[in-house]
């Protein structure tokens, strides 16, 4: 552990016994960072302080929700009425989903592009996959709680992807919704889950930064930190960019509370759920229409849900597809090409998943469905072994300092903040 | 104490032997747990609807409830009987005779969920989209079924399930 001299004896005696504050010092202040990250990495902690907010007003929430068919519509719409700035509390948590997702896809279009899973941090992406899984469980969960038309039909058509599963999917099924249909069982469960998860997100959070610490931050090189010339300390620096990179944040954010609460959403959840009724056109949320592309793409019930949960799949064995020892993209030319590519699949399949599957919107789902499942298991593979990578920079401080200098002059300097 | 048999020990069987009794514990703890959330006694008990078909008109349907799902009981018209007999097996995803589907050819009773995803098919109302077969039309991932409830165009792979009932009297059923 640091040698940090806390002044406060207060501080002093409690570090003594339970050393929470030299922890805190040594992992959240002169936590050696890369001195050359972007903004492209300020998602990371943009993503945990969405967490934060997230928890925050979901609790609130609970606090006027009532869990039941006959009154949950009712309690909703009571929160948005009646509920002291209760609609400002579920407007900020219903855009704060929209807006958590979007932290996590740039993060994760991040790694995609800097090779930030590659060796030692597999176990990092891996958990932060895992992240990804439990979000999008906590968001299906959260958005039947109002028990609106979509939040009932989105519940049945999401529940039903299990029915796929050979013999024994009616089962599963039956078990899931706690009776012969979608109905208060079924939202009882989903609120105890809803309410569960969001903390183990945050116990994974916590293991996902625990491996981050382990050997540091990736960074737009992708080379590896050297020595302390090439690191510049947590706090102050990064702490007031990642500030920074919230204040921008949140404009948008707030733009959408504010302005257009409902533009994410969908109007039929603003009738209540009737199991007897099914509205025209059923969509998920934006941020699984990607995935609901793939689903629809296959012409077969069981191999199309085996397609869409493989898409994530995929995700946890990448460090192990692309084997190029270089991480970062911006000297890889050829893979460059390829990743753009597959950002705009993603952005594809997003609008494709939200048209009627049908016509040649079906066809160019089934496109762009197979490019993204070759991008992770065709192309990286081959161009592990083919491509030629650009010559990498000896250090993070000689890229910095326009390859010149070498790790004599500024070190110093850096050093010294420390 | 060390008593090698074949590489074992008794320290190894002690450790297997307790292992073995503690995941079969952690099971039988885990198990009412699990099944806490199958269908409870109370949803069971709500297993079958009566319902009196007498006013339902030849050409009309209706939608009755049972066990949370929508239940179509249609009262066929003489063409449509005929549409759905005349049908060559060979040609059905999932061939079934329409007469192993109504009991009483004038009678269709079918459980109104699109066997793909579980939406609500339309077709109940002769206002309504019935698909290129007569029967119904499931708009959310476009399914078509005929005048028997049977697949025959679109992603669903089975046919609207037939629950079982009886008739309790002419014009009476109990569903369930």
């Amino acid at each position: 552990m640091s040698t940090a001299n806390f002044t406060n004896p207060v501080v002093r005696w409690i570090d003594h016994r339970l050393p929470i504050f030299s922890f805190l010092h040594h992992e959240a202040h002169e936590y050696p960072t890369p001195k050359n990250l972007s903004y492209w990495w300020n998602f990371g902690s943009l993503a945990g302080i969405m967490l934060v907010i997230m928890l925050v007003t979901g609790i609130t929430l609970a606090m006027h929700y009532t869990p039941h068919v006959d009154y949950a519509f009712a309690s909703v719409e009571r929160i948005m009425r009646d509920v002291n700035s209760g609609w400002l509390i579920r407007y900020i948590h219903m855009n704060g989903a929209s807006f958590f997702f979007i932290a996590v896809y740039i993060h994760m279009f991040r790694g995609l592009y800097y090779g930030s899973y590659k060796a030692p941090r597999e176990l990092l992406w891996m958990l932060g996959v895992v992240i990804m899984l439990l979000m999008m469980a906590t968001a299906f969960m959260g958005y039947v709680l109002p028990w609106g038309q979509m939040s009932f039909w989105g519940a049945t058509v999401i529940t039903n992807l299990f029915s796929a599963i050979p013999i024994v999917g009616d089962y599963v099924v039956t078990w899931l919704w706690g009776g012969f249909s979608v109905d208060n069982p079924t939202l009882n469960r989903f609120f105890a889950l809803h309410y569960l998860l969001p903390f183990v997100i945050f116990a994974v959070v916590v293991l996902h930064i625990v491996a981050l610490h382990r050997f540091g931050s990736n960074n737009p090189l992708g080379i590896d930190v050297k020595g302390p010339q090439d690191t510049i300390p947590f706090h102050p620096y990064y702490t007031i960019k990642d500030a920074f990179g919230l204040f921008v944040f949140l404009i948008p954010f707030a733009f959408f509370i504010f302005f257009a609460p409902n533009f994410l959403g969908h109007p039929d959840n603003y009738i209540p759920a009737n199991p007897l009724v099914t509205p025209a056109h059923i969509v998920p949320e934006w941020y699984f229409l990607p995935f609901y592309a793939i689903l629809r793409a296959v012409p077969d019930k069981l191999f199309g849900v085996l397609a869409m949960f493989g898409a994530i799949a995929v995700l946890f064995i990448l460090p192990w597809l692309d084997r190029s020892p270089v991480r970062s993209g911006s000297f890889r030319p050829v893979f460059k090409i390829f990743f753009w590519l597959l950002f705009v699949d993603c952005i594809a399949l997003t609008w494709l998943g939200g048209k009627p599957a049908e016509g040649w919107y079906v066809t160019a789902s089934r496109i762009a469905t197979i490019y993204y499942f070759a991008y992770f298991l065709v192309v990286l593979p081959l161009l592990s072994i083919f491509e030629t990578p650009k010559p990498l920079p000896k250090s993070i401080s000689e890229s910095v300092l326009g390859g010149s200098g070498g790790p004599a002059a500024a070190p110093a300097a850096a050093k010294e903040k420390a | 104490m060390a008593e090698m048999e074949e590489g074992a020990t008794r320290r190894d069987f002690i450790n297997v032997a307790s292992g073995a009794v503690g995941a079969v514990g952690i099971a039988a703890a885990a198990w009412p747990f699990i099944n806490q959330m199958n269908p409870a006694a109370d949803t069971l008990a709500l297993a079958s609807t009566e319902v009196d078909i007498s006013g339902i008109e030849v050409g009309m349907a209706i939608t009755v409830v049972w066990r949370g799902k929508p239940v179509f009981i249609r009262h066929r018209t003489a063409a449509e009987i005929e549409e759905a007999k005349d049908v060559d097996l060979g040609e059905l995803r999932d061939p079934t005779p329409d007469a192993e589907r109504a009991e009483k050819p004038e009678w269709l009773i079918l459980v109104g969920i699109c066997t793909h995803l579980g939406c609500v098919p339309l077709g109940q109302k002769t206002t309504e989209a019935r698909g290129d077969f007569g029967g119904w039309f499931c708009p959310c991932h476009g399914s078509h079924y005929d005048t028997s409830g049977r697949i025959r165009k679109g992603p669903a792979p089975l046919n609207l399930p037939v629950p079982p009932y009886v008739f309790t009297g002419d014009t009476a059923i109990k569903i369930g």
